[in-house]
């Protein structure tokens, strides 16, 4: 766009323009760091209330009040059990039938696809499936309920296909040629060159994980509990204590810590990770969307 | 191995023929290896829990299980259409969902746009990689920050609005039945306006340049080429993604509601995937509880049909 003579009407709206998405940006992190500077702060004076930008009385109690925590501490090892577990086996599980059924020369090729299609416009739908795993497959309370049902995604399968087309035969076929079959072409030679897409992938399966607790709630049990599952019932007993007694008694100010420091912890890995990811994730969104 | 035999051309059944399909199986044993256990498992994971829709018209006993459970037809949808809250959840879908529809379907591709006119190119990737955060933060975090910043005493929002003077200073706006459906509707457009708005900003970026010249060289401003140019080149993915979203009127996200809702706010939060959860899983109607899911699949199939005819006959432009 040439920027030679510009009237004042497109300066008042290009002004106007930077000022509204700086805002957005503002309403985009404060909630986050708002968050955390409350959790910086001493939890007796934090109830006073009025911490806007900084804290007010720095402490780490709220930490160490829920580090101490043996409940919290196992479900940190489950979830990260669980993300690095159900990411690697989703990766590879989907990574092989989309490898599969690039090549046009497969028989079944067709139905194949359209049986995974299918299933992104019909569902059997939350009580049919949670009545397969509890009591079709007796995966309640197994540690298999988080990795078995999210093995594969067609979305996921799709972005790969795509990616995996696009790799030229030249290679493949000389790999042929030296005897190697598909499956060593596969391993060795196809998810090498992958990484981008691969990545991409994993990173979806990641978040899904980590961010997980409604199949946590509904399989998990005592001693399989997630992160977010922690959290979430820490903030829906306190959305109780809150409406009910709004004068804040210690059992409020205790619990109001807890929930800010685990909020903290169990968001800070995505936080952080999230500038050095985030490129991976466009990617992925673009090559799905150059398909559909 | 049925699903191979199926994929073999009809009428190939001479001996010669099956040799052949069954040498160019035995090729590609590697690659069946690779492809079968993903196939298996959509069977066993989609479509066992299909055929489970079929206890809608059943009573459910875990002993009989999906295929020998006493049938009794239409009782359920029966009951379902006679029930209260049921109805009660019907019309709450609808209005959350095309609140969400109404504020947040706009709002993504109002931003690419004003991402796209923005001429500070750092800025605009900073604004736009920032806006993609809250997609991958979970719900359980985004409702824990909304109960500390609106807490009537200590929050930091609520500060705001009573300062502005738009609450009063007990308002506890995450327990108010009035307020519920518009915190609903506003943490939605903030959590997914970034991601969102990727797929217009693709679509803008794909623009032919020429376009714009040529619209310069006619005496175009600012907004006569946003009008005139961007959007209708965009036009195609607003009307296909519009389709979608139509389809997904009667989904009323699950995970934002189920996490909002408290003792105060569960009539507002009563939307039909809440209510076939407590029906089927909290109460153990499993039968009662996926008539309500199946309702809830068939009107959004039935919608997005409905969307797909109307947007082929006023724009030409249809998914399918």
């Amino acid at each position: 766009m040439n920027a030679v003579h510009r009237t004042t009407g497109e300066k008042l709206f290009d002004a106007a323009n930077v000022v509204l998405l700086v805002l957005l940006a503002f309403v985009t992190l404060y909630p986050f760091y708002n968050i955390l500077i409350t959790s910086l702060n001493d939890p007796a004076d934090a109830a006073r209330g009025g911490i806007t930008f900084w804290p007010r009385v720095l402490s780490f109690e709220n930490y160490k009040m829920v580090l101490q925590d043996e409940s919290l501490i196992n479900a940190f090892v489950v979830t990260v059990l669980r993300t690095i577990a159900g990411t690697a086996t989703a990766v590879l599980f989907t990574a092989a039938f989309s490898y599969g059924v690039s090549k046009p020369e497969l028989l079944g090729r067709k139905l194949f696809l359209i049986l995974a299609i299918i299933t992104m416009y019909f569902s059997g739908g939350l009580i049919p499936q949670y009545l397969l795993i509890a009591q079709y497959l007796h995966l309640k309370g197994s540690f298999l309920a988080y990795i078995l049902p999210n093995l594969f995604s067609v979305f996921n399968a799709l972005i790969m296909i795509t990616f995996f087309r696009g790799i030229p035969k030249e290679m493949e076929e000389s790999a042929k040629v030296d005897g190697a079959h598909e499956l060593t072409i596969f391993w060795r030679l196809v998810l090498p060159v992958s990484k981008p897409v691969l990545a991409t992938i994993a990173l979806y399966n990641a978040v899904f994980h980590w961010n997980s607790w409604f199949d946590a709630m509904l399989y998990g049990g005592e001693s399989l509990r997630t992160l977010q599952q922690i959290l979430m019932q820490i903030i829906s007993s306190n959305s109780n204590v809150s409406l009910m007694a709004s004068n804040l008694g210690m059992k409020a100010v205790t619990a109001e810590s807890v929930k800010l420091a685990t909020m903290v912890i169990t968001t800070l890995p995505i936080v952080f990770s999230y500038p050095f990811l985030q490129k991976y994730f466009v990617k992925g969104i673009m090559i799905g969307s150059v398909k559909g | 191995m049925d699903n191979l035999t199926m994929a073999a051309k009809p009428g190939t059944s001479g001996g010669t023929a099956r040799s052949q399909f069954g040498k160019r199986l035995w090729a590609q044993r590697y690659l069946m290896i690779l492809t079968l256990p993903a196939v298996i498992w959509l069977i066993i994971f989609h479509y066992v829990p299909m055929y489970g829709i079929i206890i809608a018209f059943e009573e459910y006993n875990p002993v009989q299980g999906f295929t020998f459970s006493p049938w009794v037809g239409l009782a359920n949808f029966k009951e379902l259409f006679i029930d209260p809250s049921f109805l009660d959840s019907v019309v709450n879908t609808f209005k959350i969902s095309f609140l969400k529809l109404l504020f947040g379907f706009p709002a993504p591709i109002l931003l690419a746009i004003m991402l796209n006119e923005l001429r500070a190119q750092r800025l605009k990737k900073i604004v736009q990689s920032l806006s993609y955060l809250p997609y991958f933060i979970s719900w359980v975090f985004v409702v824990g920050f909304m109960y500390t910043l609106l807490d009537p005493r200590t929050g930091a929002l609520s500060g705001l609005l009573q300062w502005l003077g738009l609450i009063s200073q007990e308002q506890l706006l995450m327990g108010d039945p009035k307020t519920f459906t518009t915190l609903v509707v506003v943490s939605e457009v903030w959590k997914n306006i970034g991601w969102n708005s990727i797929i217009f900003l693709a679509a803008i970026a794909s623009i032919d340049p020429q376009l714009y010249e040529a619209a310069t060289v006619d005496g175009a401003g600012r907004f006569r080429k946003i009008w005139h140019v961007t959007l209708p080149a965009i036009k195609p993915t607003v009307v296909i993604l519009l389709i979608l979203n139509v389809g997904g009127l009667v989904n009323a996200n699950f995970d934002q509601l189920f996490l909002m809702k408290n003792s105060m706010t569960q009539d507002q939060a009563n939307v039909l995937s809440i209510y076939s959860y407590e029906m089927g899983l909290v109460l153990g109607r499993f039968s009662y509880g996926t008539a309500v899911g199946l309702f809830q699949s068939v009107v959004a199939f039935l919608l997005m049909l409905g969307a797909n005819y109307s947007s082929r006959k006023i724009t030409n432009e249809s998914l399918f």
